[in-house]
């Protein structure tokens, strides 16, 4: 072993970087050696306090960007889905798998989809969570109730994310059995939230 | 496959909540830091590979060459690679493929984030990764995502919060002990069950801080590397995959993609046996459930051991296969793709014994390195072995 470390040092005297009087005018060598020479990890904290008592100089810019989708041709029929009470999938002819949200190709087989079904607007809870804090960092007393729904009617493990209501927090579970409570007819838009949420059968 | 890439020099600035650095200046600092290390200047330098996340963090359009100068891209070719958390240890495989390839002898691979600019809160940028027509008009949270795969997990293994708990313990102690760690603190699993509900299952100690920060490597090829060092750290192998992004169609309890990436770099680095071959893992923890998660894609251990081992205290530092010596994101702190390459830097000073009072006693000699991210999708590996 010592043997070894010799010989890689003495070929390290012979033979030089390609641009050795730059190299050599820098000694450290590794990290032990830059401990020696108290080479310090950078970096200056700052706390919140020093940004709100003016501590430090800041420049403030508020974005207002503003964007406006268009729907795209499977999403888009899919929300006029929505817009009649229904949800609706596609289903490979390929793969045969029935998917939610709808696509116009599928990613696997990589082939065209044009098989439009209609699935069930009810579904088993894969997954929620209890949050108590909104998209911004706000804090919320009653917990917002987001879940993976598996929707009736599409393949085995095919879901959509949306949110539970009419339901006390500390029963849901997973594999709960839910229905999806719409907005009345009127008020529906063509949007994900024409279903308000979804609420325990 | 292709040339034989080495890492030859590391260096990181302190990961910290706010800092005064730009994001400029701190790629300069992390990046002069890992040249000195193995006594290399700018110009010995063929190359720069640069990561970094979200552009909405900063609010500068093309961060990549907002960034370069401070990263000593001037002159150089340059490219900023992206995808989300993976960021980090991904832009480690763009460094090793422009040397594999024999196009660029030397190269510096360098990660840069900073989180604390956007207002108020730095989680309401993540809003815009969801999709606009189908999940945005719900109002989602970043957290959702991690407190939905988190319950599914815990779910479908029975696990209790308590076990998985103990990742947040292990790696927040393991932090102690890093001159870079953000909020070094000891902390119990009492601590953890007791702080903040966020988005139950997720409570605020089993999540990783919002920091600033930079890592650098310097990447040469075999020749350059034995010249600069005797103790030069070979890049075995470098996968990465991707999940599909209708991510409510997956199966959540499982990271396939993690696995894919780990397949394609074992195979490059002829691991056949990663619980054996493997002496110490860098998983992505950004989540403690995440580590969890990733070292069962890792193929660490059969799917839904990963808690029984840390349990077991196998991945303790002092254990069989240590995890997140470092002390990770979640005890070093997590600027996103400064994070991910964390990883890979501590395995380099882990393999070479420089790791201080963090260093592994049993002599590791081959470790992996993992992130995760883009829309909860993607896996990036790395392996590195002396």
């Amino acid at each position: 072993m010592l043997k070894k470390v010799k010989k890689v040092k003495t070929t390290k005297t012979k033979k030089t970087l390609r641009r050795t009087s730059k190299a050599t005018q820098n000694p450290i060598m590794n990290l032990n050696k830059a401990k020696e020479l108290n080479l310090q990890f950078q970096g200056t904290g700052l706390s919140s306090d020093d940004f709100k008592k003016g501590k430090v100089c800041t420049t403030h810019w508020l974005g207002d960007t503003k964007y406006a989708w268009d729907r795209g041709i499977a999403i888009g029929k899919y929300l006029e889905g929505l817009k009649q009470g229904k949800i609706l999938g596609v289903e490979c002819h390929k793969c045969g798998r029935k998917m939610v949200p709808p696509r116009i190709f599928c990613e696997w087989c990589f082939k065209p989809i044009d098989n439009w079904i209609e699935l069930l607007d009810t579904g088993t809870v894969n997954t929620f969570s209890l949050c108590y804090v909104t998209w911004d960092m706000e804090r919320v007393k009653e917990p917002l109730l987001p879940a993976v729904i598996e929707i009736d009617g599409a393949s085995k493990g095919m879901g959509i994310m949306h949110l539970l209501g009419e339901v006390d927090p500390k029963k849901i579970h997973v594999g709960m059995r839910v229905k999806a409570v719409w907005k009345p007819e009127k008020e529906r838009e063509g949007a994900i939230t024409d279903i308000k949420y979804w609420k325990p059968i | 496959m292709g040339n034989r890439v080495a890492i030859v020099g590391a260096g990181m600035t302190k990961f910290v909540r706010r800092a005064q650095e730009t994001g400029k200046e701190l790629c300069y600092e992390a990046a002069k830091m890992a040249l000195d290390s193995c006594d290399m200047t700018l110009d010995q330098i063929d190359a720069v590979a640069l990561g970094t996340a979200p552009d909405t963090f900063d609010g500068v359009h093309m961060k990549g060459e907002y960034l370069s100068d401070g990263a000593g891209a001037f002159g150089k070719p340059y490219m900023r690679s992206y995808v989300g958390g993976g960021t980090g240890v991904f832009s480690v495989a763009q460094g090793w493929y422009h040397i594999a390839s024999g196009l660029i002898d030397t190269c510096i691979v360098i990660c840069e984030e900073k989180m604390s600019s956007y207002r108020p809160h730095p989680q309401a940028a993540f809003m815009t990764i969801f999709d606009h027509t189908t999940e945005r008009p719900l109002k989602p949270n970043l957290l959702w995502i991690f407190a939905l795969e988190m319950n599914r997990y815990m779910n479908t293994y029975g696990l209790r919060k308590e076990d998985i708990a103990l990742v947040a313990v292990k790696n927040k102690n393991n932090a102690l002990d890093n001159p870079c760690a953000q909020i070094p603190k000891a902390v119990t699993v009492d601590d953890i069950l007791k702080s903040e509900v966020l988005a139950w299952p997720v409570q605020r100690l089993d999540v990783s801080p919002v920091s600033d920060g930079a890592v650098a490597l310097i990447l040469t090829n075999e020749t350059i590397a034995r010249r600069v060092t005797n103790k030069p750290v070979w890049i075995e192998g470098v996968g990465w995959s991707l999940e599909t992004s209708y991510w409510t169609d997956r199966d959540l309890c499982y990271p396939r993609y993690v696995e894919e990436a780990a397949r394609m770099a074992y195979k490059m680095a002829s691991v056949t046996d990663p619980r054996h071959q493997i002496h110490v893992a860098e998983p992505y923890d950004p989540f403690d459930y995440k580590e969890l998660h990733h070292m069962e894609g890792l193929m660490l251990c059969g799917k839904g051991e990963a808690p029984q081992m840390t349990v077991d205290g196998i991945t303790q530092r002092d254990g069989e296969l240590p995890t997140c010596p470092s002390g990770g994101l979640l005890g070093v702190g997590n600027p996103i793709a400064a994070a991910g390459l964390m990883k890979v830097a501590e395995l380099f000073w882990q393999l070479r014994g420089e790791a201080g009072k963090r260093q592994i006693a049993r002599k590791p000699k081959r470790g992996v390195a993992q992130a995760w991210g883009d829309l909860m999708q993607v896996g990036t590996v790395v392996v590195v072995g002396i």
